[in-house]
C-alpha cells in the first residue's frame, strides 16, 4: 500500500469508485486533494436539474453533492439564510415560507423543459448558473443576493468570501465571481443568501394584446412609471392558451405586468398603471394574489415549453433591441416569450444547426446581447459553443480559472474549451 | 501621525523620474504630465488625510487609448501605478506611493449617453455621483446609490469602492446598480464587462471589479441603471429611552416585512451634538434617535409609516414625529448629515470607523464601544445605518497628543475586531484601502487572502497596480490610521460625511 493509499484509507472514502457522494466538508477536501495530486478531473453535481446546460466534457469521476445538504443557520430578522450547497431549493423555499420570506430572485425551474416536471435543483446549482426570474430588473440577479460563501478551490483549500451581513466591502467580491461560473472555479460548500419578506400582496395587470411591438411599448411605459412593477412579460398568441385562470378573460396573446406591496398600494398602482397605459376596461383584466402567483410561477418554470422536443435558447438583449431581434428571427421556426420587462427572450428553434446558430448569434451580438444554449440536440451540442466569449475575455477567464483551479480539475470544458 | 509601511520604494525608478516624465510626455499631451512639487501637491492624499505622500508623477489622460498606453508603458517598465477619481475615498485607496505614476482620471468628466428606453446612463468615470441624478431628474429618474459625498465623489470611484449610502438598504450598493464598465488592465488591455444587456454570461468580471479598490484595472467608462423617482417620500423621527429599544424596533420593522428606504440611528451623544450644530429639533433627552424613511406611492408609504409607528410605540418610543412636508423631512436629515462637522465641535480631532454588524447585535456592540470608550478614556459618538447594520463610530481625540492618537487607533481597531467577532465585517462601505489593511487577517485566514492575491497576480503579475492597498503587508493585526479630521477640517470640509 502506497503512502497515499494509506492516507486515504484513514477515511471511509473509496477512491476506486467513480461517483463520490460526500456528506462532510472534510470528505470533499480529501477528494479534491486526491484529484489534485493525481490530475483527475471531476464533474460536480448537485441535484442534476441543470446538468444538461453547458458543454459536454469528459471527467473520470463525479462529485455528487446531493448528500451535502441542510440549513446551517436561518435568521429571518437578519434577512439571511446560510445553507450547505447541496440543499434542495425546495427545502429552502419551504423554510422561508414559514416566516413569510422568499428568495426574491425567483430562480428558473428547468425541470419542466427537460423532464416535464418540477426539478428546481440545489441551491449550489442555482448559484452556479445565475439564472434569475422575472423580478430581475427590480431586485437583481441571483448573484446580487449572495452575501458570502465557503468553497473548496482546485487545490483542496477551503476558502471563503463575504459573510452574512449585507454591507460588506472587505476584499474582492468573490461571491459575484462564483455566481454563474458553472462549478468551474470552486466547489461550493456553504452559501449565505439574502432573503426578503414576501410582499403583502401581488397582483397582475393582464393586457389582451397579440402584438410584440405594442407589448414592448406597454412594458417600457410600465417599467418606466412610478408604479414600481416587479415583473413584465409578453406571451404571443400561441402561448396565451396556456394560462387558464378564473379572471383571465381571454386566451390570446397577452402582456402581464406584476405589482407587489401593501394591498391598498397595489390597487392604487394598478389603477394608475392602466390609466397611464390608456387601457380601456375591456382590454385588460386583473389577476388577484393567488392567480397572479400561479401565473408567475408558470413563467419562472418556463411551463409553456413543458417537455420541449426542440431546442431552447435564452437570449438577453437591451430592451430597445428586442423588437428588431425578433423581427430578424422571422425566417426561423420559433416560438418565444419575453420576460424581464422586455430584455429576456426565451425562444425555441425547431430547426437548429450550426449554420443557423451562427446566424442567430451574429444577430444577437449585433444588437449588444448574448445567447445561452439551454437545451440543444446532442449532435449540435457536441459541435456548438454553448456560451459565447471574445478572445480577450477568454484570456482573462483562463487566468481566473487557473487562480482557483490550477490543474483544471473542476468541470473542465463545461463552459469553454480549455477552461 | 502613525507611520505606515508601504511597498519598498524602487530607487531605480526614482532616479529615472525625468526620463519617465519625458517618455510619458511622448504618449500623452505633455501638459497632462505633472512633475513639479507644486503640481503634485494636490494629489498627495485622498479623504483619509492622516496619510500623505507625494507621487513621482501625475498623468491626466484624456482617452481610453491614452490610459491603455500609459499602463502598458508602466507595466513594461515596472513602474507602480495608482488610479484616482475625485479623491474623496475614506480608506486611502488612492493615496500615492513615492515611486508611483498617479493616473488622475479627472478629464473623463462627460456623460456619454442617457438612454431612457433602456433606463441607463453611460458615463465617463469622473462624472460625480450626483451629476448622474441631476442629468436625468427632469424626466423623473435618479441614480439610487447615494454615498454622502455624492456631490464630489466620482462614479468610477464608486465602482472601485462599491460605495453604498443611506438608501442602500432598499436599493443596494453600487454593485447592484451597475450594468457595465469599460476597463483597462495593467498590461494595457482594453475590455468591457457587462453592458446594457443584464447579466453578461461567463465569469462575472463586472462583479469582481466592483469594489476591487483600483487593484485590478482602471475604469474608463461606466453604465449604471437609473430608476423612476418615488412619488412620495416620508420620514419618521423617533426617540427611544434605550439603545436596546431602538435595536429591537429595527429588527421588528424588518421582520414585519417593511423594508424602509433608509433607517438611521444616532446615540445620545451624537443626537445632542448634531442638534446643537444644526438645530434639527431632535429629541435630545432620548438615549437613541432613529430616522425611518419610506418611499413609494402614497398608499404604500402611508401603510408602512403606520406600521413603523406601531412597532416603535410597542418598543417604548419616547417621541415620534412624522414629516408633514418634504421640507420637514429634509430637516430631519439635516442633523444626521451634519454628524461629522458636529463632532468637530466636540473635540480637536475624530476618526470615523466603518464596521458592519448583524442588526440584532446593535445593542451589544454599542455597549462594547461604550466599555472601550471608558477603557481608553476617549469619548465616542455613534451613527448607524441601522437597516443594513453599518456602524460609524466617531472616536474623539487630540492628534497633537501622540498618546491620544495611539489610543484612538487602538480603540478603533478593537471596535472593528469586535464587529468581526459578532459576525460582521471590517468595512461596510468605505473600503479597506490602507486604513484597514492590517486588520484583514481578523476577517480572513491566510488561504482566503492567498486566493484573493492569486487573482490579483493573474491580472497584474508584477503587482504594479495600486500596490500596498487592501491586503496586509505586515501580516499582523497592527493598528493603522482611520479617517482623521483635525479641527473639523476634512480634505473637503464642504462634503457631508455620514
Amino acid at each position: 500500500m502506497s503512502m497515499e493509499e494509506k492516507q486515504n484509507s484513514q477515511t471511509s472514502l473509496d477512491f476506486n469508485q467513480n461517483i463520490f457522494k460526500p456528506s462532510s466538508r472534510e470528505e470533499i477536501v480529501e477528494i479534491v486533494k486526491n484529484c489534485y495530486r493525481k490530475n483527475i478531473p471531476l464533474e460536480i453535481n448537485g441535484l442534476k436539474s441543470k446538468n444538461n446546460i453547458g458543454r459536454n466534457f469528459q471527467s473520470e469521476k463525479t462529485l455528487d453533492l446531493s448528500d451535502y445538504r441542510g440549513i446551517i443557520d436561518y435568521k429571518p430578522e437578519e434577512l439571511y439564510i446560510k445553507v450547505k450547497a447541496g440543499t434542495p431549493l425546495k427545502e429552502i423555499v419551504e423554510e422561508l415560507d414559514k416566516n413569510n420570506q422568499q428568495l426574491a430572485f425567483e430562480p428558473n425551474d428547468f425541470g419542466y423543459i427537460f423532464s416535464g416536471e418540477s426539478n428546481s435543483g440545489s441551491i449550489g446549482g442555482v448559484v452556479s448558473c445565475n439564472f434569475a426570474g422575472s423580478r430581475r430588473f427590480k431586485v437583481g440577479s441571483v448573484r446580487d443576493h449572495i452575501l458570502g460563501f465557503q468553497g473548496i478551490n482546485g487545490k483542496g483549500e477551503t476558502i471563503k468570501s463575504g459573510g452574512t451581513v449585507v454591507k460588506n466591502v472587505t476584499g474582492y467580491d468573490l461571491s459575484k465571481l462564483i455566481s454563474g461560473s458553472f462549478g468551474t472555479l470552486t466547489i461550493l460548500t456553504e452559501l449565505s443568501i439574502k432573503v426578503l419578506p414576501k410582499p403583502e400582496t401581488s397582483k397582475s395587470l393582464i393586457i389582451k394584446n397579440p402584438h410584440l411591438k405594442k407589448a414592448l411599448d406597454y412594458l417600457g411605459k410600465g417599467l418606466s412609471s412610478s408604479t414600481d412593477p416587479s415583473g413584465g412579460v409578453f406571451y404571443p398568441e400561441y402561448f396565451g392558451r396556456n394560462f387558464i385562470l378564473n379572471d383571465l378573460t381571454h386566451d390570446g396573446g397577452l402582456t402581464a405586468i406584476r405589482i407587489e406591496g401593501p394591498i391598498n398600494s397595489v390597487d392604487q398602482r394598478l389603477n394608475r398603471l392602466s390609466k397611464e397605459l390608456s387601457l380601456l376596461s375591456q382590454e385588460f383584466s386583473i389577476l388577484d394574489n393567488e392567480q397572479s402567483n400561479i401565473f408567475w410561477v408558470r413563467t419562472k418554470n418556463l411551463e409553456v415549453f413543458n417537455s420541449l422536443k426542440s431546442n431552447l435558447l435564452r437570449i438577453v438583449v437591451p430592451i430597445s433591441e428586442t423588437l428588431q431581434v425578433i423581427q430578424k428571427f422571422k425566417n426561423y421556426e420559433i416560438k418565444y416569450f419575453i420576460d424581464w420587462g422586455g430584455s429576456l427572450i426565451w425562444s425555441s428553434f425547431d430547426q437548429l444547426n450550426t449554420k443557423i446558430l451562427e446566424e442567430i448569434k451574429n444577430i444577437v451580438k449585433k444588437h449588444q446581447g448574448y445567447i445561452t444554449l439551454i437545451k440543444v440536440e446532442e449532435d449540435l451540442k457536441a459541435s456548438a459553443d454553448i456560451f459565447t466569449i471574445d478572445p480577450i475575455k477568454y484570456k482573462i477567464s483562463e487566468k481566473i480559472k487557473k487562480s482557483f483551479d490550477p490543474k483544471r480539475i473542476f468541470n473542465p470544458g463545461k463552459m469553454y474549451t480549455g477552461i | 501621525m502613525s507611520s505606515l509601511q508601504m511597498p519598498k520604494v524602487d530607487d531605480a525608478i526614482m532616479s529615472k523620474k525625468d526620463k519617465i516624465a519625458s517618455e510619458l510626455r511622448g504618449i500623452i499631451n505633455s501638459k497632462n504630465v505633472l512633475s513639479s512639487p507644486d503640481e503634485l501637491r494636490p494629489f498627495e492624499t485622498d479623504g483619509l488625510t492622516a496619510y500623505r505622500q507625494m507621487p513621482l508623477l501625475v498623468v491626466m489622460p484624456e482617452t481610453v487609448e491614452e490610459v491603455s498606453q500609459i499602463l502598458k508603458y508602466c507595466n513594461e517598465n515596472k513602474i507602480k501605478v495608482v488610479p484616482r477619481g475625485a479623491g474623496t475615498g475614506l480608506s486611502g485607496g488612492s493615496m500615492p506611493l513615492e515611486d508611483c505614476v498617479l493616473i488622475a482620471m479627472g478629464k473623463f468628466n462627460k456623460i456619454i449617453e442617457i438612454d431612457y428606453e433602456n433606463r441607463c446612463v453611460v458615463t465617463q468615470p469622473c462624472v460625480t455621483n450626483l451629476a448622474i441624478t441631476q442629468a436625468v431628474q427632469d424626466k423623473g429618474f435618479y441614480y439610487a446609490p447615494d454615498p454622502s459625498s455624492q456631490i464630489a465623489c466620482s462614479i468610477g470611484g464608486n465602482v472601485a469602492e462599491n460605495s453604498g449610502g443611506v438608501h442602500s438598504l432598499k436599493y443596494g450598493a453600487t454593485t447592484n446598480n451597475l450594468l457595465g464598465i469599460e476597463v483597462v488592465l495593467m498590461d494595457g488591455t482594453i475590455t468591457r464587462f457587462g453592458g446594457k444587456a443584464m447579466d453578461a454570461e461567463g465569469y462575472d468580471f463586472l462583479g469582481l471589479m466592483t469594489g476591487s479598490e483600483g487593484l485590478l484595472g482602471v475604469i474608463t467608462e461606466v453604465t449604471v441603471k437609473i430608476l423612476k423617482s418615488p412619488e412620495v417620500v416620508k420620514a419618521a423621527l423617533v426617540g427611544f429611552p434605550s439603545i436596546e429599544d431602538a435595536g429591537n424596533c429595527v429588527a421588528q420593522i424588518i421582520a414585519e416585512g417593511c423594508i424602509p428606504a433608509g433607517m438611521e440611528i444616532m446615540d445620545k451623544a451624537l443626537t445632542k451634538a448634531t442638534n446643537d450644530y444644526s438645530k434639527a429639533g431632535y429629541p435630545t433627552d432620548a438615549e437613541a434617535m432613529m430616522i425611518i424613511e419610506f418611499d413609494g406611492t402614497e398608499h404604500e408609504v402611508e401603510a408602512y409609516i403606520h406600521k413603523a409607528k406601531e412597532i416603535a410605540e410597542k418598543n417604548n418610543s419616547s417621541s415620534l414625529k412624522i414629516s408633514k412636508s418634504n421640507e420637514e423631512r429634509l430637516k430631519f436629515w439635516a442633523g444626521r448629515k451634519a454628524a461629522f462637522p458636529a463632532c468637530g465641535v466636540l473635540a480637536p480631532d475624530y476618526m470615523c470607523m466603518d464596521g458592519s454588524i448583524p442588526r440584532g447585535k446593535l445593542a451589544e456592540v454599542l455597549n462594547e464601544i461604550s466599555r472601550l470608550s471608558k477603557k481608553y478614556n476617549l469619548p465616542v459618538a455613534n451613527a448607524f445605518h441601522a437597516g443594513d447594520g453599518n456602524l460609524h463610530p466617531l472616536i474623539m481625540f487630540d492628534a497633537n497628543d501622540k498618546e491620544s492618537l495611539r489610543k484612538c487607533e487602538e480603540f478603533g481597531a478593537d471596535i472593528l475586531k469586535y464587529c468581526v467577532k459578532v459576525g460582521g465585517a471590517l468595512t461596510g462601505e468605505h473600503g479597506v484601502g490602507i486604513e484597514k489593511r492590517e486588520l484583514m487577517c481578523e476577517a480572513f485566514n491566510d488561504k482566503d487572502i492567498q486566493q484573493q492575491l492569486t487573482i490579483k497576480v493573474a491580472l497584474d503579475p508584477n503587482s504594479l497596480l495600486n500596490p500596498g492597498k487592501v491586503y496586509p503587508i505586515l501580516r499582523k493585526c497592527a493598528e493603522e490610521g482611520r479617517v482623521h479630521v483635525h479641527g473639523g477640517k476634512t480634505k473637503f470640509p464642504d462634503i457631508p460625511r455620514f
